[in-house]
């Protein structure tokens, strides 16, 4: 009998659940030089990174997670890809690489992992604001979602933890979707995700 | 303790008793449509009768014919609704009086009254998930049809005070339900004394099969068919008589009422059991729903800083079978909207676990559930960004 069948998830999914790596454990005098959070627990998931970066490489990694079994595993695999990787190329890992990389997630645990690289660019960006290189990484990465106006997910996201909560909200700080319009529906979906991501943090 | 495999998701469903399979076994040879006139149908529909009565017994219905058989609960509590919508669209009161707490299948037959144009109170729970009685009172009146109560909940096993809300709901003159699917067989359940008009039963929760349930429906109160087609079932719902599964609710039926008492009294002894095992084995838990006026084998328990179904999946794996509110394991965004009533907060939501016991529960399936929790929440809560 496959376990992939016995269980809710892939295997390796239950393996990083159930031996999870680079766990921060308080006792193991873990130093790092950047950290990032995101997520809230009103909406279960919450994840906080922790690297230590020489040379705009992260040379180690350690995390926390308040989530589902999914949530875990994915940040455990994220926190493994990124060791040894320089910041740049880290900051451009998608949620789809590392759903790739955990065999696949139902569908409705997509965004578990999307947290993962999240918490880990605000980590980034943690470090380069320590260094005052604050917002270097800004568009790297980034998808335009609006062409007309040159707006991207990124900036979606910035309205989004700047209080954006709505259409018309997003519409006020960004100007999205105001020329032809034909983003709206991609648009609206990221405002979803943002808003379920952030808005309450 | 050593490995083993414990069911603790009984509010979930149970399993067929054997004395009920070996019943519907036997019984899957009685396949003559008990509509028929000849001798073979006359004869299922004597033993269907006789299940009637068995399940009219066990929640003190005088008259068995007061008893429709339905494919359970979901259609059970639908009939009641639908025949509000019958009642209402053809003027005189439309008021829908119900709880925040109901199952979904209630909730969503009030929302679709609602979009219907009926006014639908949900009604607010205090911690416990009691019922606000004063609210209840405000919100029923001479424009109320319906109030629908469940008699305990499925999730925290809180058990209202149905035949106080019965009497506000007679007084103004509006029918009364309620779901009692997660109470027969597990409660003393009477029609008469709790004064109700329609009541909801489900035989799959009372070690009976699938796919059979029933709806009480008190003398001179109307109803229309959600199934319409022949006369069965007094033509209130249509349909060739399920034999097995009426036969099995009838067995099912007869075995609860007898063992009841002693049901409640060792069921109860267990749930305490581990709910004290619990509250000593893991700091900063807690219990919840009504401390008294429960269900006596549901305990529902947050543990805070960590997150139900990562709970669930660890308990999982140690071969223990329970439920969780939280978001992550239904699948949408939003923790058990029962614990939220409750007022416990998103946290304590997303971190509970449903268990609940049932008849083959042992002090030995308790202590080790008691002996896992621990390790489980205390990994968990190392890993996770809430310190505890």
């Amino acid at each position: 009998m496959s376990d992939a069948f016995a269980w809710l998830y892939s295997d390796v999914v239950k393996e990083h659940f159930t031996n999870p790596k680079n766990v921060f454990n308080p006792d193991e005098g873990f130093s790092h030089n950047a950290e990032g959070m995101t997520g809230n627990i009103k909406c279960g998931d919450q994840m906080l990174f922790m690297l230590r970066v020489e040379g705009d490489v992260i040379q180690d990694v350690r995390w926390k997670t308040y989530g589902c079994a999914s949530a875990i595993a994915s940040t455990s695999m994220l926190s493994e890809v990124v060791k040894g990787m320089a910041i740049k190329q880290a900051y451009n890992i998608k949620p789809n690489d590392i759903v790739a990389k955990l065999g696949g997630l139902p569908d409705n645990k997509i965004h578990c992992s999307v947290l993962g690289d999240k918490a880990l660019r605000a980590a980034i960006d943690d470090y380069l604001s320590k260094n005052g290189r604050s917002g270097e990484f800004r568009n790297e990465g980034a998808r335009i979602i609006c062409t007309c106006l040159n707006i991207s997910d990124r900036d979606i996201e910035d309205a989004v933890k700047g209080g954006a909560r709505d259409w018309n909200g997003l519409q006020e700080r960004t100007k999205i979707g105001t020329v032809c319009g034909g983003c709206k529906e991609a648009a609206e979906e990221l405002l979803h995700e943002y808003v379920h991501i952030f808005g309450d943090a | 303790m050593e490995r083993r495999f414990v069911y603790m998701d009984y509010n979930a469903t149970t399993p067929l008793r054997p004395e009920v399979k070996a019943q519907m076994i036997e019984d899957l040879e009685l396949y003559a449509n008990a509509s028929s006139l000849h001798e073979a149908g006359r004869r299922a529909r004597s033993r269907i009768e006789r299940s009637r009565s068995a399940v009219a017994e066990l929640i003190g219905a005088k008259d068995p014919e007061r008893v429709i058989f339905t494919s359970g609960g979901s259609e059970s509590n639908n009939t009641v609704f639908a025949t509000m919508f019958h009642l209402g669209r053809t003027g005189g009161r439309k008021g829908i009086v119900t709880t925040k707490i109901e199952h979904p299948c209630v909730l969503n037959a009030a929302k679709w009254l609602a979009e219907e144009g009926f006014p639908v109170t949900f009604l607010d729970v205090d911690e416990y998930g009691v019922v606000d009685m004063d609210q209840l009172k405000q919100a029923v009146g001479p424009e109320t049809l319906l109030v629908s109560v469940m008699a305990a909940n499925n999730e925290i096993g809180t058990v209202q005070d149905i035949k106080a809300i019965a009497a506000v709901a007679k007084a103004a003159g509006a029918y009364m339900h309620s779901d009692a699917t997660q109470s027969v067989g597990k409660i003393p359940v009477s029609v008469d004394d709790w004064g109700v008009d329609y009541m909801t039963m489900s035989c799959h929760k009372l070690y009976g099969p699938k796919g059979i349930g029933g709806l009480y429906v008190r003398e001179g109160c109307p109803l229309e068919p959600l199934i319409r087609g022949g006369h069965q079932e007094h033509g209130f719902r249509a349909g060739t008589y399920n034999n097995q599964g009426i036969l099995g609710f009838g067995l099912a039926a007869e075995l609860a009422k007898t063992e009841l008492e002693g049901y409640v009294e060792r069921v109860g002894g267990l749930r305490r059991r581990l709910r004290d095992g619990i509250l000593a084995a893991v700091p900063k838990c807690r219990v919840n729903g009504h401390p008294e006026r429960v269900l006596p084998n549901t305990l529902n328990v947050s543990f805070p800083g960590a997150e139900g179904e990562a709970i669930l999946l660890s308990l999982d794996l140690e071969g223990i079978r329970v439920s969780t509110g939280s978001a992550c394991a239904s699948g949408s965004l939003d923790p058990s909207h029962v614990l939220m009533a409750t007022g416990v907060g998103p946290e304590l939501a997303h971190g509970s676990i449903r268990f609940s016991l049932g008849r083959d529960s042992t002090e030995e399936d308790v202590d080790y559930v008691v002996s896992r929790i621990g390790p489980i929440i205390a990994r968990l809560r190392s890993m996770s960004t809430v310190s505890y």
